[in-house]
Parts: structure tokens; C-alpha cells; sequence
């Protein structure tokens, strides 16, 4: 049985900035762990000899020549904005009071 | 004049191109059959107003002998997870609702060059998270086989759209079976490419080394029209392959025309059926084996051990790329944003809006991946789960030395009712049994239909996968074997679809 509990589900679900209600909370530690038990056999054949896959088709990196292409305009980038002042994103206070 | 929207894609292009019809005329036929049967289906999140202007402009261009391609003119349904520059993309998530991207998909793009005809976009599990649609933030969709059933998922608005005649064809996009496991429950075809065969610039990402777009039909040689459409390098997608495609139409057409698997190795993957699986997948599978063996080719059995880790290694992979993906959802450059009660940081805003944005599964998700991806948990945990796809592309190296394609059932059941799996995350999850495997090895594989369970009534689907790069067989043999079953039943299995009824 793994240990997931409601204090590690909180931390994760700050780590992720997702401001989860209480019985989110309680709901998805129940939920996890049933989960997590059930993935966790892979380390059942994820032995020390195996190397690790992290792309399904070789890959090398792709550069291409430092030219300037067509890029956004200023207005069209931020068109889908929240709320913007015309050249920026506006956002509210990176800090709080007592940082 | 004869219902439109009952031909399929060739069969318009064919018309189109001897101008015993307009897309004007097609396009409006397709519009009409949306308002009619889409209030009970819900397929389309958003239908385009720039439908039958764009088919104007495209009978225009006929008009004035303009040299088109094959598909020019034909309507097409677009899933909502590819960005359109003019027309909201959602994702089927309330954060981006009513979004509208600054730019087109690269695949969207290469529709509207080669004159195709935008009809709207469909509805999905909210950022393709999901195998029945219910995970929609704006409601599910309907299996137009049986309203009460799912469509599948996450592409479920682009297979039921093209199973209710809405569109003869629809975009999807493949990160665990969203396009196969659709087709497989209603009745229709899709196929996911190899990866990096189809770009995936503009698709709103889910698990970068996973997903991949594709086409979504009711025949194999649609997908294959449209595949060559689609597919090709786009050097703003990195991952995209540099390979040159040999036209998939023509060895779709080839294959239907010959009907001869004579010389053709079938490998039937023994992990993929059986236990689980029910009985009317399993019969209908069989008979497709009888049928194959009928037409020349040589059967066997192939095993891949692996594949029992299939499901654990995806859902590890899967929520950890999802949770680094969908951090730009962060109330700063587009989509939602939610200040909290008595204002806040930053920070507090993107994780009020983080809350009200996205759905329940996709919270699951985003906690299970930051918690595989934590320090202490890594290697154990993502770790593990790559050498396991290490583990998987073995078996099919070796399936692949002793057989040119491999198959097994699209999905292991018929479409089940809606709600049934909602609350049990974890049996939702074991829908994609017999997909996960090909995205985790990148190689490509098409769902298509294989008959009716005798037992209710409703689409099997069969895969079809091939190495790496040899997407062609999957057309070749997925046409040949179309062509058989149906020679066998008399007719389409789409023909078979109760009638809906029509709002008027």
C-alpha cells in the first residue's frame, strides 16, 4: 500500500499552484493511492540493465540558422490576454506583504 | 438529389472534381445534418460561420480551372485540441473557453491549402485526458449508435461526427489511443501515425512524446486521402520526421482493388486478447483472423511479456509530461484568470484560477505527475517507467522480425454506457489496453470496424499496427481487409447505425 496522505496531496497540489478545496483533497488521497499501487509494478522489470526511453523515434537536436522568421505582432500575442496594458501582460503583485 | 452526406470522402472529391456537385452544396448538406442531429449527439463544441463562404471561394477557384487537390471542397470536422486562428479552441477545458488562438495548427494550415472546408470543431475529454468524452468540461457526447453509450475518448466529438454523417471527415489526436479506441466503439476508422509522421505544431500538447494528430473517417481510403494531406515534415515542429511518405491513397486503393494478403505476415499479439476482453470483440476477431487467413496471409502468434506494464509505464509518463505542459496555463498570457476573494499574489491567482479552470481528471493528473516527478520519487517512478518503454519497442522489434503487421482487437469492449467508469478513474484507465503500447513505442497503428457484438448490437474495431515508419501497410492491408469484411456482410458496418431522429 503506498503513503499517500493528505498533507503530501496539499504540498503537491501548491508545488502545482492548484488551490485544491479540502475534499479535493481527501478525495484525490484516496484516489492516488489506489492509483500509485497499481503503476508502481513497473519497477518490477525496470531492472539496473535496461536503458530508459525518454523520446519513441532518435531524435538529435534541431538548430536552425539564427535568422529572425515571422514572428507574432505585439498585438496578436496578446489578443488571448487576461489583461494587458497594451505592450505588457498585466499581472497582479509578484510578492505579498510580508516577502 | 442524393444525400450528401452519405458519400464518403472519395466519392465527394470524385463529384466535386467532375462538378456534378458544389461544395456549396456539400458543405451546406453537412451544416444541415449538423443543426438536425447535433442537439442530441453533441459532437461539435463549435460550428464555423465561415463554412459556406469558404466553399464559395473553393467553387470559385474550380470555376476558374484553378488546378485543386483531391480533397478540395470536402468538409472537415477539427478536434478542439488544434489551434485554429479563427475559431475558439478549448481543449474541452473551461480555461480556454472561448479562446481564440493567434495563429492555425500546422495541420490546420495544410487543410486550408489544400482548400478543404473547415466545418467547426469537436468536442474531447479536456485535454484529450480520458476514453469517453465525460471529461468534457462542456458536456459529453453521444454515441450515435446508442445516445446512452460513450463515443470513446478522448476524441470522441470526431468519431461520433463522422459516424452520424456531420462531417465525412475529422482531425484527431492519438496520445493513448483518442483516435483508435473511438473508432473502434463507433464504428468508423482512425489511424495514429508513426510519430513525428504528422506535426504536431499547434496541438495543444497533453504528453509531448506520445501525442500525435491523424485522420478520423468512415473508410480507410479517407484516412489515407487525408493522411497524405496532413502528413510531412514541418520544421516548427522538432520532433517531425524528415522521411519522404509514399502516397497512402494509392496503396489503399491498391489494397481494396487486389484483395490478396498473399505473402503477408499477421502477427496476433497473444497479450491483447482473451481474459477481459468480451465476448463479441473476441468473436469478431476471430472471424477477421478466418478472414485474413482466407485471403493469403500467413497468421501467427506473437507474444510480447511487456505489454503487461504497458498501462502503469503510460501512467506515469503520461501525467508527468502532462503536469510540466499544462503549467502555462497560469492566467498570464491567455485563458482564464480568477482573482481570489480579497486579491492576492501572482501566485495566488494562478492557483485560484488553476482550481476553477480544470476539470477533475486533469487535477488528478497534474498532482499524480507532480508527484512522479518529485525528488525521492523519480526513479522509482519515471524512472522506471521509461526503461519500461525501453522494455515494449524490444517486443516489437522482435514481434516485427516475424510479422509485417501485427493486430488485436481496437478495444477490449463495445461502447459502455455513460457514467458507468465516471467515479473509478483506475478502470477508465484499462480502456486503452490495447492502444497504449504503440504510442509508447511511436510506431503507428488504425483502428477500424470488424462487425457487430452479437450481444448488444454495437461496433467492434480491429488494430492494425506496423513498425516505425511503415504506415503504408497499415492502409494497404487495413483496405484489403475492409474490402473482405465487407464482401462478407453485404455491406458498410456504418450502414448499419440506427437512423437518428432529426430536429427540425
Amino acid at each position: 500500500m503506498s503513503e499517500i496522505t493528505n498533507d503530501q496531496v496539499s504540498h503537491l497540489a501548491n508545488l502545482a499552484r492548484i488551490a485544491l478545496t479540502p475534499e479535493e483533497i481527501d478525495k484525490l488521497t484516496g484516489e492516488l493511492g489506489v492509483i500509485i499501487d497499481s503503476i508502481a509494478k513497473v519497477s518490477e522489470v525496470a531492472t539496473a540493465d535496461v536503458p530508459a526511453t525518454s523520446h519513441p523515434i532518435r531524435l538529435v537536436n534541431v538548430f536552425r540558422p539564427d535568422v529572425p522568421g515571422p514572428t507574432l505582432t505585439a498585438k496578436q500575442a496578446l489578443a488571448g490576454a487576461p489583461e494587458h496594458d497594451g505592450s505588457r501582460f498585466k499581472v497582479s503583485a509578484i510578492l505579498g506583504e510580508e516577502q | 438529389m442524393a444525400d450528401l452526406t452519405r458519400l464518403t470522402a472519395a466519392e465527394l472529391s470524385q463529384k466535386l472534381q467532375a462538378r456534378e456537385i458544389s461544395s456549396v452544396d456539400v458543405t451546406r448538406a453537412h451544416l444541415d445534418r449538423i443543426a438536425a442531429v447535433d442537439g442530441d449527439i453533441h459532437a461539435f463544441l463549435h460550428v464555423s460561420s465561415a463554412a459556406l463562404a469558404t466553399a464559395a471561394d473553393v467553387d470559385t477557384r474550380r470555376g476558374d480551372g484553378e488546378k485543386l487537390g483531391p480533397l478540395a471542397g470536402v468538409p472537415i470536422a477539427i478536434k478542439d485540441v488544434l489551434c485554429t486562428f479563427d475559431m475558439p479552441s478549448t481543449a474541452g477545458s473551461k480555461i480556454l473557453e472561448g479562446w481564440v488562438p493567434p495563429y492555425d495548427a500546422t495541420v490546420v494550415r495544410k487543410l486550408r491549402e489544400a482548400h478543404l472546408v473547415p466545418l467547426g470543431k469537436t468536442n474531447m475529454d479536456e485535454f484529450a485526458m480520458g476514453s469517453s468524452t465525460e471529461h468534457s468540461a462542456f458536456g459529453p457526447t453521444h454515441n450515435p449508435w446508442d445516445l446512452d453509450r460513450i463515443p470513446g475518448g478522448s476524441g470522441g466529438g470526431s468519431a461520433a461526427a463522422v459516424a452520424a454523417y456531420e462531417a465525412p471527415l475529422a482531425l484527431g489526436s492519438d496520445t493513448g489511443g483518442s483516435i483508435r479506441q473511438p473508432a473502434a466503439v463507433t464504428g468508423s476508422v482512425g489511424v495514429k501515425p508513426t510519430y513525428g509522421g504528422v506535426s504536431r505544431y499547434g496541438a495543444i500538447a497533453l504528453a509531448s512524446s506520445l501525442d500525435q494528430v491523424g485522420p478520423v473517417t468512415r473508410t480507410v481510403l479517407d484516412a489515407a486521402l487525408l493522411h497524405d494531406v496532413i502528413g510531412g515534415y514541418d520544421p516548427r515542429d522538432s520532433t517531425s520526421l524528415k522521411d519522404p511518405w509514399p502516397s497512402f491513397a494509392d496503396a489503399a486503393r491498391t489494397g481494396a482493388r487486389d484483395r490478396s494478403l498473399k505473402g503477408v505476415r499477421v502477427g496476433v499479439v497473444k497479450q491483447l486478447n482473451g481474459d477481459g476482453f468480451q465476448v463479441g470483440v473476441r468473436d469478431r476477431f476471430a472471424e477477421s483472423l478466418e478472414v485474413l487467413a482466407a485471403a493469403g496471409a500467413e497468421i501467427v502468434e506473437v507474444s510480447a511479456p511487456n505489454f503487461e506494464y504497458a498501462i502503469a509505464a503510460y501512467y506515469l509518463i503520461l501525467p508527468a509530461e502532462a503536469s510540466s505542459n499544462l503549467a502555462k496555463f497560469d492566467s498570464v498570457r491567455f485563458g482564464l484568470r480568477v482573482n481570489p476573494k480579497g486579491g492576492g499574489t501572482v501566485e495566488d491567482v494562478m492557483a485560484a484560477t488553476r482550481e476553477a479552470g480544470f476539470g477533475p481528471e486533469v487535477k488528478r493528473r497534474i498532482i499524480l505527475g507532480t508527484y512522479a516527478l518529485s525528488a525521492g520519487y523519480y526513479d522509482a517512478y519515471y524512472g522506471s517507467a521509461q526503461k519500461v518503454r525501453t522494455l515494449i519497442q524490444r517486443d516489437f522489434d522482435a514481434a516485427f522480425e516475424r510479422a509485417d503487421v501485427l493486430i488485436s482487437p481496437a478495444a477490449p469492449t463495445t461502447a459502455f454506457k455513460l457514467g458507468e467508469k465516471l467515479e473509478d478513474p483506475l478502470a477508465m484507465y484499462l480502456n486503452d489496453v490495447t492502444t497504449i503500447p504503440a504510442n509508447l513505442a511511436g510506431i503507428p497503428g488504425m483502428g477500424l470496424p470488424m462487425g457487430l457484438a452479437p450481444e448488444d448490437g454495437l461496433p467492434t474495431g480491429i488494430q492494425l499496427m506496423a513498425p516505425a515508419r511503415a504506415d503504408v501497410r497499415l492502409y494497404s492491408v487495413g483496405a484489403a481487409l475492409e474490402a473482405l469484411l465487407e464482401d462478407r456482410w453485404g455491406h458498410t458496418l456504418i450502414s448499419q447505425a440506427p437512423e437518428l431522429a432529426v430536429a427540425r
